[in-house]
């Protein structure tokens, strides 16, 4: 690795500069932009609300991330958003701590059989929680009956709605989870042995590292999150919609991952830069909005950054 | 490793019991079907219907089963079938002739850029066909002002006349699907290009050293899944007289499964085209049976087929563990 980049024409050092810090260039960018030319970017109400729509990304990004570092990927995280969101209101009759305790566990539950189908079963990732994508957003349906159903719950609506000296309560979560992965990443025994099962599998088993337990938590994770974030929404909107909570948000947590210079061949993480990735995500889209683009616009603005952001990434080893 | 011509036809006509589960399930089920429902899912109309509903996927899965052969991924194809239904009825306004070829240009142009980025620029087909399945789903609203204006196909285009036939009491899809599906047994089973897939799937690497054209073959699958994509949401288009930029989500998810389950391996180099048949057709008929049991919603559709692939891939792997020893 290091030879390759020696041997490489100085060209590549602007590169692996713009590898490390392309994201954060790009947000400033941006916000210079919005600062400029979009009236009204920088008051308190905007700045907020783009952080709210993009705290439940943030956090899915986040397990993600994990997920991507063990050489996987998780596309249920919608259909569990959504599976979440169909139990809340099934179980408010029983206390809204019930409610909140069950559907985290469902998202739990998710994450231990897409664990165990990869870590004991050898199957894919990639099939693995294809499966449950499919089944999982299917049964949230049959769950809800495919009903949107209206919550008036005063917890939720806290949950939802309020802020702590000024910052959204899911703002806030957001937060706290990316420091605590960032520390469980950088700091703990789980990190290496997360880091090492996605650099090297078979090393990591000859290592004699809990390689399997080691993948079963980070789906576990990954679900656990999953469910936060269809929580955090359902809450916000004060409505449980499994038809379309959580719909691809796999795809922009993945693009948040990947944007934010996670290579998808596993043994290395970014959370910091996960969130950031988030975050660039989101600006792109307001911008868009505000300059009065078209949606379709801002897919295919989004689409080409995420090919940019892994073609710059190709020299550490992304593809 | 490298499969010469007569490995790979033995590798086709072995009995490999992990790729005959898809058929053997297909016929189970068909039975079952039959003798639980009777006419109404035997009749000729609902068997029209489940063929008509599989010529679409047939058309789409086929060209994921050379993607997933040589070892890729195509998720840009849900996208795709949206923006080839959305071109042509938006190029129906100038004849059929640029209803038909507007679409496939521009899908087989998508899977150039796809294909040039994987199989020259090296990047992930992951990501980069999922950047494709959002600009072109992007392109697909903006053609459609936003989703706002849907453009209608004339009832007296020669497309309409063609695409809403029947020949032998079989709809045109079918018919176009089944057409491509046999060129592309042939090429798959018959051709160097074929081999080729095969052998990439099976090692980069070693067909690289043998001097086979990794990247040009890399770079055609890309094209052949998105022309395939585009002529499916050419029939569509032409079934419906129109084009709904809002079609396909979730398709190419579908695509992969009725592949996977067809026996195809993930990881590339080993699989059948008629496993594929195998796998969509077993895929619609599961979801015909539901729609039968008058009790369940349209929901569990999801449900089953998404434990269906879980059971499936876990029982090929069981097969192959157990034929490994």
């Amino acid at each position: 690795m290091t030879d390759l980049r020696t041997a490489l024409p100085p060209r590549t050092e602007v590169v692996a500069f713009l590898q490390v810090a392309g994201v954060y260039l790009a947000i400033a960018a941006l916000l210079v932009f919005n600062l400029v030319f979009t009236p009204n970017f920088a008051t308190v109400t905007n700045l907020r609300l783009q952080l709210v729509q993009v705290a439940p990304v943030a956090i899915v990004a986040i397990g993600m991330a994990l997920v991507i570092a063990s050489e996987g990927i998780d596309l249920s995280v919608g259909a569990t958003m959504a599976i979440t969101a169909a139990l809340l209101p099934l179980y408010l009759g029983y206390g809204v701590w019930v409610a909140i305790v069950i559907s985290l566990a469902a998202g739990l539950l998710v994450g231990l059989v897409n664990g165990s189908l990869i870590a004991f079963a050898g199957m894919q990732p990639i099939i693995a929680t294809l499966g449950l994508l499919v089944a999982g957003r299917g049964l949230a349906l049959v769950f809800a009956e495919g009903r949107l159903t209206e919550i008036f719950d005063p917890t939720l609506n806290t949950l939802g709605n309020s802020a702590v000296l000024g910052v959204p309560i899911s703002v806030l979560l957001a937060l706290v989870i990316t420091v605590a992965a960032g520390v469980a990443v950088h700091r703990t025994a789980f990190g290496r042995r997360l880091l090492a099962t996605g650099g090297n599998r078979a090393a990591a088993t000859l290592a004699g590292l809990p390689v399997k337990r080691t993948l079963v938590t980070v789906y576990v994770l990954s679900g656990l999150l999953a469910a936060t974030a269809g929580l955090l929404t359902t809450a916000r909107q004060g409505a449980s919609d499994p038809s379309f909570v959580g719909l691809l948000i796999e795809l922009s947590a993945i693009t948040a991952v990947v944007v934010g210079g996670t290579p998808l061949s596993g043994g290395r993480v970014r959370i910091l830069g996960t969130l950031m990735g988030a975050l660039l995500m989101q600006l792109i889209t307001a911008t868009v909005i505000q300059q009065n683009l078209p949606d379709s616009a801002a897919r295919m603005i989004q689409a080409s950054i995420i090919v940019a952001a892994v073609y710059l990434q190709r020299g550490r080893g992304a593809s | 490793m490298v499969a010469t011509r007569t490995e790979v036809s033995t590798r086709e006509r072995r009995w490999r019991p992990d790729r005959a589960g898809a058929p053997i399930v297909l016929v189970l089920v068909l039975i079952g079907g039959t003798v639980l429902f009777g006419d109404s899912f035997a009749s000729g109309q609902n068997l029209r219907n489940i063929a008509l509903d599989s010529s679409y996927l047939l058309l789409i899965a086929t060209g994921m089963t050379f993607v997933i052969l040589s070892g890729g991924i195509d998720l840009s194809v849900g996208s795709l079938l949206a923006l080839a239904g959305v071109l042509t009825a938006y190029g129906a306004q100038w004849g059929s002739l640029v209803a038909v070829a507007l679409p496939l240009l521009v899908c087989a142009a998508f899977g150039l850029v796809n294909g040039l980025l994987i199989g020259r620029a090296m990047i992930a087909p992951f990501i980069v066909t999922l950047a494709a399945l959002l600009f072109a789903r992007g392109l697909a609203f903006a053609v459609s002002s936003e989703g706002n204006t849907v453009h209608i196909i004339p009832a007296d285009l020669l497309l309409t006349r063609i695409g809403q036939a029947s020949w032998l009491g079989v709809q045109a899809p079918v018919w176009f699907a089944l057409v491509a599906f046999g060129l592309g047994w042939v090429l798959l089973n018959l051709t160097r290009f074929g081999q080729a897939v095969f052998a990439i799937g099976g090692s980069q690497e070693a067909t690289e050293l043998m001097g086979l054209p990794v990247a040009r073959v890399r770079i055609l699958v890309y094209v052949l899944s998105a022309a395939l994509t585009g002529m499916a949401g050419v029939l569509i288009a032409a079934q419906t007289s129109s084009g709904l930029p809002t079609i396909g989500e979730g398709r190419e998810l579908e695509a992969i499964a009725a592949v996977v389950i067809g026996g195809t391996l993930l990881s590339g180099g080993a699989g059948s085209l008629s496993g594929t048949l195998a796998g969509v057709l077993l895929l619609k008929v599961i979801q015909n049976l539901i729609n039968q049991v008058g009790t369940l919603t349209a929901y569990y559709q999801q449900v089953v087929s998404g434990t269906f692939l879980i059971v499936v891939v876990l029982v090929q792997l069981r097969l192959a563990r157990r034929r490994r020893r």
